[in-house]
């Protein structure tokens, strides 16, 4: 019997395990498939197929070149650091704004609160599509013409960042007890240093939360990238997008060309994650 | 700029501790202190910005570029809502305490306003013009579109992709959160972890990781496709996948990509609602003679309703919009276009931008009843706070 509790007293289900087990591998198996191809040399991989090498791993030919193809060759190596450039900027500036609507959303009474958070929660679901040919208007050459450059993808990325953002930190802040800044009312402080002292302190978790799911809603987008960056500032997912329509030449480069922009988010995101899950369960859903 | 704010920060704390009534009056330094430093502050940063647009070989690198944008982004945001707060302050009590807010909210709004709800009425406009969006052509782009086959195809994919893939992810999401619940805690946090990761990574990366199950060589060759390897050794002819538009079968190769990116998302919010599930109602249920099965369907499922219409509609949301998938994947070709990449199309590739936004429009309208049930949920939930 004693064998077959857990640690916890809980009974040890075996069916759970065999399809859980079944399960994460079935959900690796592709990643994994990537990560292999993408040391092998391009004859081997046309030859043959990714886990063969994975079988015999002393009998293939293992290479690092393809990572070196990809990073100068395809111009990998400017692609991440623009998208760097693009993707940490794009994720603290929304946060500044919408850290402050969000706290006067909370904690503040104002004539039609109500209608301009519901305005805020109608646009979360409007496709960003519609921004598309009015803003290459504004930002393109009859307009500001800064369309090709950073700045313009940051701004969109905070206008289109910005309803979630509030929304997620609103949600966080009505958690926190109202006292807390009554009290600080009373004792003299204006919302202002409110604001900075208590309440940006105590919403860090919904704003790491936050800033993960924009991180990476930033780094991996196509589109805004793709339409507002001129060809030397674009990010490694548009080299990539790219290279994924030549077909014939330059394929070997093509996985380790995957694998440079996944490992970034990837990054992020298992450093993140205990705050993300914590932000998305608190944030998004309470019903 | 400097010179002003330390001037002015110390005064306020003066008069605050010196004479109460001063805060209810009129302060004219404040105000002027406070407009001087926002209109400066928008201007320098106005200037800094356009000079990364226009100049950005005088910055040396990318790097200082983007190490400066953050700065000055932060920084400045955080500069300007301390003008705009002592410009407030600096106005008479009853109308500064009713002007905050506003101020408070302003700049974020500002930037909702000009990249999502302004541009959401200009295209409803753009939608009666013609391709370039300089003369009205009435509702000739909508006959258009609703003449062409290849919209109503998109139409029939979207609708396909709204019926599958939001449900299949919800169960699967169930699944894995009920059978993970029963899991060590350190085998439950791996597994997750595992079928989680997907979430981090970009559809056009997922594309290319897919591209590798979907690949196709000729036959007689080593098949380097791990779906055609599986197919090949069960006696089949080596197949191009996403070719294949019988039965919608491409449709449904590029489904399995979102929902493999997907699922994830949804196991980590039904996870956390059936931990929440109050372990006295299941002993209930047990001490009552429930079977496992019973105990799931009738005591859990009921208790995690609403996260699995919240993850549903999410997805929902997500799966409307898709575009990413299908544009690198196929470009919508071989029967696999959905609206989206219809829109991308129509305005880049035939710049036809009056065709384009009427696509927007009518995306638009498919997503206003979403619109309203999210109000409603917010509403509902603002009730049991």
């Amino acid at each position: 019997m004693s064998r077959k509790l857990m640690k916890d007293g809980r009974p040890r289900s075996p069916f759970s395990i065999t399809v859980m087990a079944l399960l994460a591998l079935l959900w690796s198996i592709p990643t994994i498939g990537l990560l292999i191809t993408s040391f092998r040399t391009r004859d081997d991989a046309q030859s043959s197929g990714w886990w063969t090498a994975l079988f015999n791993p002393f009998g293939a030919n293992w290479t690092a070149s393809n990572y070196s193809g990809a990073w100068t060759g395809q111009d990998f190596g400017s692609g991440f650091i623009n998208s760097l450039v693009v993707a940490i900027p794009a994720t603290i500036i929304p946060i500044m704004f919408a850290a402050f609507a969000a706290y006067a959303f909370t904690f503040m009474d104002f004539r039609f609160k109500e209608l301009f958070f519901l305005l805020i929660i109608a646009v979360m679901v409007v496709p960003i599509q519609v921004s598309f040919q009015p803003m290459l208007g504004i930002l393109g050459p009859r307009g500001l013409g800064i369309s090709g450059q950073y700045i313009a993808v940051w701004l969109l990325h905070t206008g289109f960042g910005m309803p979630l953002c509030i929304y997620t930190l609103r949600n966080y802040m009505s958690t926190l007890p109202r006292s807390v800044v009554e009290s600080a009312k009373i004792d003299g402080c204006s919302h202002y240093q409110t604001f900075w002292r208590l309440v940006a302190p105590m919403s860090i978790p919904a704003i790491a939360a936050f800033a993960t799911l924009q991180f990476l809603w930033v780094w991996n987008d196509l589109l805004v990238a793709k339409l507002f960056l001129k060809s030397e500032n674009t990010t490694v997912i548009v080299k990539l997008q790219q290279l994924l329509g030549t077909q014939g030449q330059g394929q070997e480069l093509l996985t380790a060309g995957a694998f440079i922009s996944i490992i970034v988010p990837m990054i992020v995101f298992v450093t993140l994650q205990r705050f993300m899950i914590r932000g998305m369960t608190s944030g998004a859903v309470k019903g | 700029m400097t010179a002003g704010t330390s001037a002015a920060a110390p005064r306020q704390s003066l008069r605050a501790d010196d004479d109460p009534q001063a805060a209810l009056r009129t302060q004219p330094v404040k105000i002027a202190v406070g407009l001087v430093g926002m209109i400066l502050t928008v201007w320098a940063l106005g200037n800094l910005f356009l000079a990364f647009g226009f100049y950005p070989e005088k910055f040396g690198s990318k790097i200082v570029i983007g190490l400066l944008a953050i700065v000055a982004g932060v920084g400045g945001a955080a500069v300007i809502f301390y003008f705009l707060n002592m410009f407030v302050e600096g106005l008479p009590a009853r109308l500064s305490e009713g002007l905050i807010p506003y101020a408070f909210i302003l700049p974020g709004f500002a930037l909702v306003a000009l990249m999502l709800i302004y541009p959401t009425f200009q295209t409803i406009n753009y939608s009666f013009a013609n391709s370039d969006s300089t003369a009205y052509v009435g509702l000739q782009n909508y006959r258009t579109i609703f003449g062409d086959s290849e919209f109503w195809s998109s139409i029939v994919n979207n609708v396909l992709w709204l019926v599958i893939v939001p449900a299949v992810v919800v169960a699967f999401g169930v699944v894995v959160a009920v059978l993970s619940d029963k899991l060590s805690a350190n085998g439950e946090k791996f597994a997750k972890s595992l079928i989680f990761l997907p979430m981090a990574i970009s559809s056009v990366s997922a594309v290319s990781i897919w591209a590798l199950v979907y690949a196709y060589n000729n036959p007689g060759q080593a098949q380097t496709g791990l779906l055609n390897a599986i197919w090949t050794s069960l006696g089949g002819d080596p197949q191009t996948w996403l070719q294949i538009s019988t039965a919608k079968l491409n449709s449904i190769l590029l489904m399995v990509i979102l929902i493999w990116l997907q699922a994830g998302f949804a196991m980590v919010l039904l996870s956390s609602a059936i931990k929440g599930v109050p372990e006295d109602t299941l002993e209930a249920a047990r001490i009552d003679g429930a079977g496992e099965f019973q105990i799931f369907w009738q005591v859990v499922i009921p208790q995690i309703k609403g996260t699995i219409i919240t993850v549903f509609v999410t997805v929902f949301i997500t799966v409307l919009k898709i575009f990413d998938i299908v544009y690198v994947s196929t470009n919508g070709q071989y029967g696999t276009n959905v609206i989206a990449n219809l829109f991308f199309n129509k305005l880049f590739a035939a710049s036809e931008a009056g065709q384009a936004t009427a696509i927007v429009v009518v995306l638009l309208l498919a997503v206003t009843p979403l619109i309203w049930y999210q109000i409603k949920h917010f509403r509902d939930e603002e009730a049991n706070r």
